[in-house]
């Protein structure tokens, strides 16, 4: 056992350089998801149909087409016409699209879940279409759609540990190389608990969002709920949203 | 570099993709999908059911399970049981890691069972086996049976992730071919083409289940 330590304490340095990349991911990932998810959210939700298809279209493509697919595509296709980036632009590239794609379907439905008399009090103050989105509306989809969110960028930092297949030295490979060094139930336990951790960091981080974006809208949550572990969202429809 | 889409090669690489599709992709789908809605089941009565305590470690267990990475829980249990078959393992690791998510689900569904269904129960002096298998599970069912669908789904393009323990299913069959032929874009591109004939179809038919079962309630 004490070996095991030794030869994780040598390998400190590396595993803190997986952990760095496998937090750009993270959030490199996050933010051109965030950003994908508004624009098509907000797209998929228009009156105009040639938007909204649009918008439909790009969804379910990277939605359907599975995660890895899009990576190896990016990874491997695109070189062979000449365009070779990076591999953590292609990590972010993927991660980033593809959980975007799942996020924009959260922010339309969160959007959609605003009452209609709030857009119709935007009309009567006067705001224009976008003042209305900014001021009135997303705030309060805003509080909606975090919990969903959340689980989400778990996700996102879950599907991360693909990328040592685009040659990427992340947590996951490091954790492999602890591996040959000490025995699998060692290694892949520090490495699941890292994860974990993070995870954990990350949910608790929304929670905290989320607390804070029901107080701004005056609904106070207090703070020792934001601890708590489990989201909110389970994905059932029914008189069960009242519950939770 | 010329690159331009190969028909000869995309009719040469079909085969090879649908072969991984149907005997490796699909099955693993569908073993580790009955796999987790009967574990997630059975985690979802225990964690409701069982003493507080155990409820409790259940609980962190699930959390822990799903909170983590699928390829480094794959991983782990590839090393782990070097003697099993990595099919095996990734059969067991999908289905363990998604009875995680199909609990929470069930947990959901049993919770929307009326409390007054509870008490009719008790009213009846029924078992406690009776409880479940005749009043709570049956009706927690129906509000779960969509979301149970996208996480198969969800599943189902996770499949993939096995290529980590090197089990040849259908992207890593075309990587193999792209890597042969020295061109992954006929084999990669009809990949995803095949994940999203399979799965939209699937999701667009689990949105109409979900309209009739929310509109019927």
């Amino acid at each position: 056992m004490a070996d095991n330590f030794d030869a994780l304490l040598n390998a400190l340095p590396l595993i803190l350089e997986g952990l760095i990349i496998t937090l750009q991911l993270t959030v490199g990932g996050a933010i051109l998801a965030m950003a994908t998810a508004v624009v098509l959210g907000v797209l998929a939700q228009q009156d105009n149909i040639l938007l909204r298809g649009f918008a439909r279209v790009i969804i379910e493509f990277f939605r359907g087409t599975s995660l890895v697919v899009q990576l190896f595509w990016l990874f491997f296709v695109l070189p062979q016409f000449g365009l070779s980036f990076p591999a953590m632009a292609v990590g972010i590239a993927a991660l980033g699209l593809n959980y975007g794609a799942y996020g924009a379907e959260i922010v339309r439905g969160s959007i959609n879940s605003v009452p209609a008399g709030q857009w119709e009090a935007t009309t009567a103050l006067s705001l224009s279409k976008l003042q209305g989105m900014r001021r009135v509306i997303f705030p309060q989809a805003w509080a909606l759609m975090i919990p969903s969110l959340s689980n989400l960028l778990v996700h996102l930092l879950k599907g991360t540990a693909i990328v040592s297949f685009i040659t990427m030295a992340d947590l996951t490979f490091r954790i492999d190389q602890l591996r040959v060094d000490t025995n699998t139930f060692f290694a892949y336990g520090v490495g699941l608990v890292l994860y974990f951790l993070i995870a954990y960091v990350l949910t608790l981080a929304m929670n905290a969002l989320e607390a804070r974006a029901k107080h701004k809208l005056g609904r106070g949550v207090s703070l020792p709920e934001a601890l708590n572990l489990r989201s909110a969202d389970t994905g059932v429809t029914s008189s069960t949203k009242e519950h939770v | 570099m010329n690159v331009v889409w190969e028909w000869d090669k995309a009719f040469e690489v079909l085969p090879v993709l649908l072969s991984g599709f149907f005997q490796v992709t699909l099955l693993v789908t569908v073993l580790s999908t009955v796999i987790a809605a009967v574990l997630g089941l059975v985690i979802a009565i225990v964690r409701r059911s069982a003493p507080r305590p155990i409820g409790r470690v259940v609980g962190f267990v699930v959390d822990f399970i799903r909170m983590t990475p699928i390829v480094v829980q794959l991983l782990f249990a590839y090393y782990a049981f070097l003697n099993v078959s990595p099919i095996v393992i990734g059969i067991a690791v999908f289905g363990i890691h998604y009875s995680t998510y199909m609990a929470e689900v069930y947990r959901a569904g049993i919770d929307s069972v009326p409390e007054s269904q509870w008490e009719a129960t008790t009213a009846l002096s029924m078992s406690r086996y009776r409880i479940w298998t005749a009043v709570v599970v049956p009706q927690a069912l129906r509000a779960t049976a969509p979301a149970l669908g996208n996480y198969a789904i969800s599943m189902f393009k996770d499949t993939p992730f096995l290529l980590t323990i090197g089990v040849v299913e259908m992207v890593q069959a075309g990587l193999i071919f792209g890597g042969n032929n020295f061109k992954y874009l006929e084999a990669i591109t009809i990949a995803g083409v095949i994940f999203l004939l399979a799965s939209y179809p699937t999701s667009l038919l689990i949105g109409r289940l979900e309209k009739r079962l929310a509109f019927s309630n």
